[in-house]
């Protein structure tokens, strides 16, 4: 029998996941057992998240218009700070920042709590009930991941381009209202659908890639533990790589 | 002879180039009460699941007659999120369109059957270990299974919760016809409760015998077996 390398055969179980999943999003919203979980995981993937993507937003900002401002400065150009702010935020890193937060908050969460579940025999409970795991697990956190992450890169970008206007009028002579208006007046659509599409993607890696970790959790606690750690990092190589691709397609 | 309802033969079944079942063939009929034995790793836990699907065998067959089957698992394997109530209404909930009443009818019945209709609205972490074998019970007998299989349904319990799961057991069996597939190294339970004895070393059936008869029984294996047992109580 032909052997295929563990990774083929992990991306090939993680595409059959989320093309499951997808199958099963209606089903999310038709069974009202679905949508009390999916509630669950709206709260847990967006509300529980803020604090942390509120930090990490802000100080985002404030490090880009540090930098960005240092060096416009140098060329008495500073007038563009929100816009070059607002862009980097729109194209790129409000969406990484959204992806790298989900990864480590939601996606560890669920590949622990997949992998707990796995080495508890509650997976093959399901099974034996006639339950398909993915459309009762995997759906759910998925969909929910698809519609939250817009929604949080979206806010990522607002915190963030607060957070640059406050380090542009503090330390860099640069009104607020000035360093707003400019970072609107820069502002495409296409950016912020692109930047939307992208968290969508992100959130919907996150998901899937975690849900396949916890899958293959096995030997107790040390292999949960070891699934939860796969699964952030095969996530942010994810978001890394598909980001990269996004960005090459679109700009 | 009564009408099997699952069959082994010759099954093989090798994890990682190690046979664990090795050859296993065995029959249990209907309504019996039918316990495998053996030390641990002797691959009796891959035996129930070869039976509800979860393993395929290597060569041989498994044939289960076709019948509504519930798993007990070790740890009783109930959702952590849901409480005793929605874990036990799962099954009902997710696989079949029955009306919400008749569900209700049914879980309630099924809690009643196990004793925890007062621990209906907790959750899995606010009950004790035999309390979650219960509702792990309640959940599999829900749907009105006919064959139910016990995996260490006693184990990590106290003498007198241990004796309230035999009860359960062997009343499922008696008032609803349940046939069960235990598995266990608890020999005394296997004595009291058991229609016929199997034990399994190596992946074989070494022995498969009515109570009475395996604990006479002079096949080494099992002379060793009981002898051991009957040590390990003293």
């Amino acid at each position: 029998m032909t052997r295929f390398p563990k990774f083929i055969t992990s991306i090939g179980y993680a595409g059959i996941v989320l093309v499951q999943s997808v199958g099963y999003f209606p089903s999310v919203f038709l069974r009202s057992d679905g949508r009390r979980d999916l509630f669950r995981q709206l709260y847990a993937t967006g509300i529980r998240t803020l604090p942390v993507v509120t930090v990490v937003s802000i100080f985002m900002g404030m490090i880009l218009a540090l930098q960005v401002g240092l060096e416009l400065a140098r060329f008495n150009q500073e007038n563009y700070l929100g816009a070059a702010v607002m862009l980097t935020l729109l194209r790129e890193m409000a969406a990484f920042c959204c992806g790298i937060c989900m990864a480590a908050c939601v996606g560890s969460a669920i590949a622990a709590e997949i992998g707990t579940m796995k080495v508890n025999d509650e997976i093959d409970a399901l099974r034996i009930m006639g339950i398909p795991p993915v459309r009762f697990l995997a759906a759910p956190r998925i969909l929910a991941l698809l519609l939250m992450s817009p929604v949080v890169a979206f806010y990522c970008c607002i915190m963030g381009t607060i957070g640059g206007g406050i380090v542009g009028a503090t330390q860099l002579n640069v009104d607020f209202g000035q360093f707003m208006s400019s970072a609107l007046w820069m502002a495409a659509d296409k950016d912020l659908f692109v930047g939307i599409a992208k968290a969508a993607v992100f959130g919907v890696l996150v998901g899937d890639v975690s849900f396949c970790e916890g899958m293959g959790a096995s030997l107790g606690a040390t292999g949960v533990g070891k699934a939860t750690q796969r699964a952030v990092i095969v996530s942010f190589l994810a978001i890394l790589i598909s980001g990269y691709m996004i960005s090459r397609a679109f700009y | 002879m009564g009408e099997k309802v699952i069959e082994f033969v010759d099954v093989v079944k090798r994890f990682e180039g190690r046979a664990v079942l090795d050859g296993l063939s065995f029959a249990v009929e209907r309504g019996e009460v039918f316990t495998v034995l053996g030390p641990s790793g002797t691959g009796k836990s891959v035996t129930l699941k070869h039976i509800v699907g979860l393993e395929e065998p290597d060569s041989g067959e498994v044939r289960v007659a076709d019948a509504r089957v519930g798993y007990l698992f070790q740890s009783g394997a109930l959702i952590a999120w849901k409480t005793v109530w929605e874990n036990v209404a799962l099954p009902l909930v997710e696989t079949t369109r029955l009306p919400d009443a008749e569900i209700e009818r049914r879980v309630a019945s099924a809690l009643e059957a196990v004793g925890l209709s007062d621990a209906a609205d907790r959750y899995p972490a606010e009950l004790s270990g035999g309390m979650q074998k219960r509702a792990g019970l309640a959940r599999a007998i829900v749907r009105d299974a006919e064959i139910v299989l016990y995996d260490e349904p006693t184990s990590g319990l106290d003498p007198v919760t241990s004796a309230v799961i035999e009860r359960l057991i062997v009343g499922l069996n008696r008032e609803r016809g349940v046939t069960s597939v235990v598995v266990t190294h608890d020999l005394a339970m296997a004595a009291r409760i058991s229609s016929r004895i199997m034990l399994i070393k190596d992946g074989r059936s070494v022995a498969c015998l009515p109570p009475d008869e395996f604990m006479r029984c002079g096949e080494r294996e099992v002379a060793e077996f009981v002898g051991a047992a009957k040590g390990e109580r003293k």
